[in-house]
């Protein structure tokens, strides 16, 4: 039986082996490959996406787990065309250095900061999303930038 | 080494009628001759594009490197967008293909763009002229096109944003003029270019260019790719080097949905050069990722162990410690060590210990072709483009101009993807499956089938005289050579990536020796992210530490005493021919002022210092810690100063420090690779952790106003940080920790 649920708004039907992880779903099926693979196991935060609003690491989300939720990926964060307060955090603060880990910590901060609208830096610290560039330092000035502007505040 | 270059500026209408500017010229620098392609000089060709103004006034810039997030893709475009006088919110960047071509009677093979490849932070230093040159031909055929127009001598008019002015104030759009540009003669010769007081664009601090497709998605990298019809595969790979299949049932395997095929893959002979794959495998072929890693779980696979099987990190330490009771190979050798060391008053002897480490770019090794007869199409993230072609011809026959070689951004290169061993592998599955292949690796993949940086043990002897003056120093290296099964051993002295015979304090003590010691070991190695430096700046800037404390010395008046007055020294290896002392001593001086040295400090904290000499840049650290009796290692202060020439784009520059720095602390405290019976026992990110937000501290960069000309930036904040952080731990503690990584040593 197929599995039915909303991807970045639009309703989808998947027919396939329902132990597939998410991400494989969304970046061979689905063709959205802004959701990176990094490692498989749910430790690096690469393949982060929103499920019914909430951060998951798609490539250990079965399939099976998201009939009849709604996944939000990096593609569908903001309209098309338009940027997320996070997304233009990450341009001001000039974040991305190979880029790769990057959809997966904007997804992973918005929902920090959907949770927390006013981050303590030790919230910020227990993100767990890795960088192998080393570009934690601007992550975080970005994030409290975003967190600031998603309060109406000015950075 | 000097090559006259014969420069070549080629014109074209772009498809939409616009004008379009290349150039070719000889391939040159030793960077480049190691790690890149070697091709006979440059002759003419009539294709490519760096500049191409579209009559809409877009104005598009092609960018020719690799970019694995050293920001190239927006450094080496704004060279060109400086001298073709146009303001940089105008430009579009567009990502060059691999550039080759055959020109010439008999045709040759000529790169339409000059070096591609990305390593050794040689793209702002081979590009600087080169490109600048691009902008200026670009902009001088503008003006001749103006000139033309108006009748006016080209020398009375000059250029601004696109625009071309008239004495009189005429002006001309670069859009009005790009197609009677097009059809004029290239100017001949060396173009003038600004004085560095006139810059709008370089010195600028720009964004990465690409910024908003990375944030929304849109970007592509070599694992996002995908051609009609290809099928996606992954490799269950022998676990020994050498070793070999005994036996493969792979009929679960078959039976899962979306497998389509199953074939094993050879490895090298034994013994043989690593040009090719690396190890080994049984290949599963599948519609999908899922499913093909479904397959690949289902095999039985029985492997024959090689040679190396027995190989572990504690045998191979052992092996090392054991070299050092014989005489190495002697990498460089000033006045007698050996006397200085037997009339010394003092001798200072320790020993530090460096272990494997593997990349772990954040994207996987992986590799999209597409055999198609006589043409081939890669699509790949990868830092030697050049390598990969001359691999792929080697093994299918195709001539390397008639291999596309498409370059997508890389999710990190650290010098993993100067090796091209992912291609050969999606080469041989290509040849047997006859569908374009795209072969995908997992991080147990990357973890457990890297190039590693070498594992050393580093003895360092120090001669004191009796005034206590260093007047010996001794530098011995017992590792796993970098370069080993390489089919140009004899052109090349094989200490190269472990022993620095150039590095200071050579050519700052009287009696000097650097000597390698070769160890043996399975395991294959390679270039790691500044690959000498970080392997030689611990030991050394450890031991000068250990000698200043012996002798009495503060660390920072030992290090700027032996420096010595500001000269240049012989530097035969990378980033040479000179090291200059004196901005050694300037970054050292720098990073001790920011961090104000010297100062009183709390109980339990210390100041470590380091500098180093990497790929023609000069960086140091000054770090500050906290060591509690209870409780964990903290970093309280990061500080870096770097001299890295003229800047071009300072933001991004910062951003190399700054990330250099953190990977550094990452793999100073936490990383190694171990060997256990011929096998890697790490296997993904928990046993190889790199460092998560809550351990990268704040890095202040600062980045020294230098007149001399710019290198580049992506590899020179690393090499400091193992010993400023080890200094630091000795001044905080009294602890001093020899051997990498220093985490698990605080723990216990």
């Amino acid at each position: 039986m197929a599995i039915e649920l909303t991807v970045n708004g639009k309703p989808v039907s998947f027919a396939g082996e329902p132990s597939m992880p998410l991400l494989w779903y969304l970046r061979d099926h689905a063709r959205l490959t802004g959701t990176k693979f990094g490692c498989g196991i749910g430790y690096c935060g690469a393949c982060t996406v929103h499920v019914d609003g909430t951060a998951r690491r798609a490539c250990v989300t079965p399939m099976s787990t998201v009939a009849g939720h709604s996944v939000t990926t990096i593609e569908g964060l903001a309209p098309a065309g338009t940027l997320h307060p996070v997304q233009q955090a990450w341009l001001d603060e000039d974040v991305p250095q190979c880029g790769y880990c990057q959809a997966g910590q904007i997804m992973t901060a918005v929902d920090l900061l959907r949770r927390k609208p006013a981050p303590t830096d030790q919230d910020i610290a227990e993100l767990t999303g890795l960088c192998r560039c080393g570009t934690y330092p601007r992550i975080r000035k970005a994030i409290r930038r975003a967190a600031l502007a998603l309060r109406g505040e000015h950075a | 080494m000097s090559i006259s270059r014969r420069e070549f500026l080629r014109v074209s209408l772009s498809a939409a009628g616009g004008l379009a500017v290349s150039l070719a010229w000889p391939h040159r620098g030793a960077a480049e001759e190691a790690m890149e392609m070697k091709l006979p000089p440059a002759v003419s060709e009539p294709l490519g594009a760096f500049v191409r103004i579209e009559p809409d006034g877009r104005i598009v810039i092609g960018a020719r490197g690799c970019e694995i997030g050293q920001g190239v893709r927006t450094s080496l475009p704004m060279l060109i967008a400086e001298e073709l006088d146009v303001p940089w919110s105008a430009v579009t960047v567009e990502q060059l293909d691999y550039g080759l071509a055959e020109s010439g009677t008999p045709p040759k093979l000529v790169s339409r763009y000059g070096a591609q490849g990305a390593g050794g932070s040689t793209s702002i230093r081979d590009g600087f002229d080169e490109l600048r040159q691009v902008g200026a031909r670009a902009r001088s055929l503008l003006v001749q096109a103006a000139a033309a127009e108006w009748h006016a001598p080209a020398e009375q008019l000059r250029t601004h944003d696109a625009l071309v002015f008239h004495p009189d104030g005429r002006t001309l759009r670069y859009a009005e003029l790009a197609r009677r540009a097009a059809t004029l003669a290239p100017p001949a010769g060396k173009l003038p270019v600004k004085d560095k007081a006139a810059y709008r664009v370089i010195g600028q601090r720009v964004r990465v260019v690409d910024g908003r497709d990375i944030v929304t998605g849109a970007a592509q990298y070599g694992i996002d790719s995908a051609v009609p019809g290809a099928l996606t595969a992954v490799i269950a790979r022998c676990p020994y080097v050498d070793g070999a299949i005994a036996k493969v049932d792979d009929a679960q395997a078959r039976r899962i949905p979306g497998v389509r095929q199953v074939m094993t893959i050879d490895g090298p002979r034994p013994g043989a050069p690593f040009d090719r794959n690396l190890k080994a495998g049984v290949a599963v072929l599948a519609e999908d990722f899922w499913s093909a890693e479904r397959g690949r779980r289902a095999l039985h696979v029985t492997w024959t162990p090689g040679p190396g099987a027995q190989d572990s990190s504690s045998a191979l330490e052992q092996r090392a410690l054991a070299a050092f009771d014989q005489p190495g190979k002697i990498a460089r050798q000033d006045g007698d060590f050996d006397a200085a060391r037997r009339t010394a008053a003092r001798v200072i002897e320790y020993t530090y210990i460096e272990p494997f480490l593997a990349h772990a770019t954040m994207e996987p090794p992986n590799a999209l072709i597409d055999l198609r007869g006589n043409r081939a199409l890669l699509i790949a993230s990868l830092q030697s483009p050049g390598g990969a072609s001359r691999m792929v011809s080697a093994m299918t026959g195709i001539v390397r101009s008639d291999i596309e070689i498409k370059l997508p951004r890389s999710g990190g290169g650290f010098g993993r993807r100067l090796e091209n061993d992912f291609v050969a592998e999606a080469v041989l599955i290509a040849q047997k499956a006859r569908v374009p292949v795209k072969l995908v690796w997992t991080r147990e993949d990357d973890l457990q089938n890297d190039f590693y940086r070498p594992f050393g043990v580093h003895r360092l002897t120090a001669a004191l005289d009796p005034s206590g003056k260093m007047n010996g120093w001794a530098h011995r290296v017992a590792a796993t050579a970098r370069k080993y099964r390489a089919a140009d051993m004899e052109d090349d002295p094989h200490w190269i990536g472990c022993v620095d015979p150039d590095g200071i304090p050579a050519g700052c003590v009287e009696n000097y020796l650097a000597e390698f010691l070769p160890v043996d070991c399975s395991i294959a190695r390679g270039w790691w992210h500044s690959p000498l430096p970080t392997f030689s700046a611990f030991p050394v800037e450890s031991f000068l530490d250990e000698v200043a404390v012996a002798a009495s010395q503060d660390p920072l008046a030992l290090r700027l005493a032996l420096l010595g007055a500001p000269r240049e020294l012989d530097y035969r290896d990378h980033g040479g021919p000179k090291v200059h002392t004196g901005r050694i001593a300037g970054v050292l001086r720098e990073a001790a002022r920011r961090i104000d040295y010297g100062r009183k400090l709390p109980p339990r904290h210390g100041i470590g210092l380091a500098s180093h000499f990497t790929h023609g840049g000069y960086a140091a650290h000054a770090i500050e810690v906290a060591m509690p009796e209870q409780g964990e290692l903290s970093v309280v202060r990061c500080v870096c100063a770097a001299d890295i020439g003229e800047v071009v784009n300072p933001l991004g520059a910062e951003a190399q420090f700054m990330g250099a720095t953190v990977c550094g602390i990452s793999a100073a405290l936490n990383l190694q690779i171990t060997v256990r019976e011929g096998r890697i026992e790490q296997a993904n990110f928990p046993d190889y952790p790199l460092l998560r937000m809550a351990g990268a501290p704040e890095v202040e960069v600062f980045l020294i106003d230098s007149p001399f000309p710019p290198v580049g930036a992506g590899e020179m904040g690393i090499p400091p940080v193992a010993p400023a952080l080890a200094n630091a731990i000795y001044a905080a503690s009294g602890r001093r920790l020899r051997r990498l990584p220093l985490g698990a040593q605080l723990k216990g």
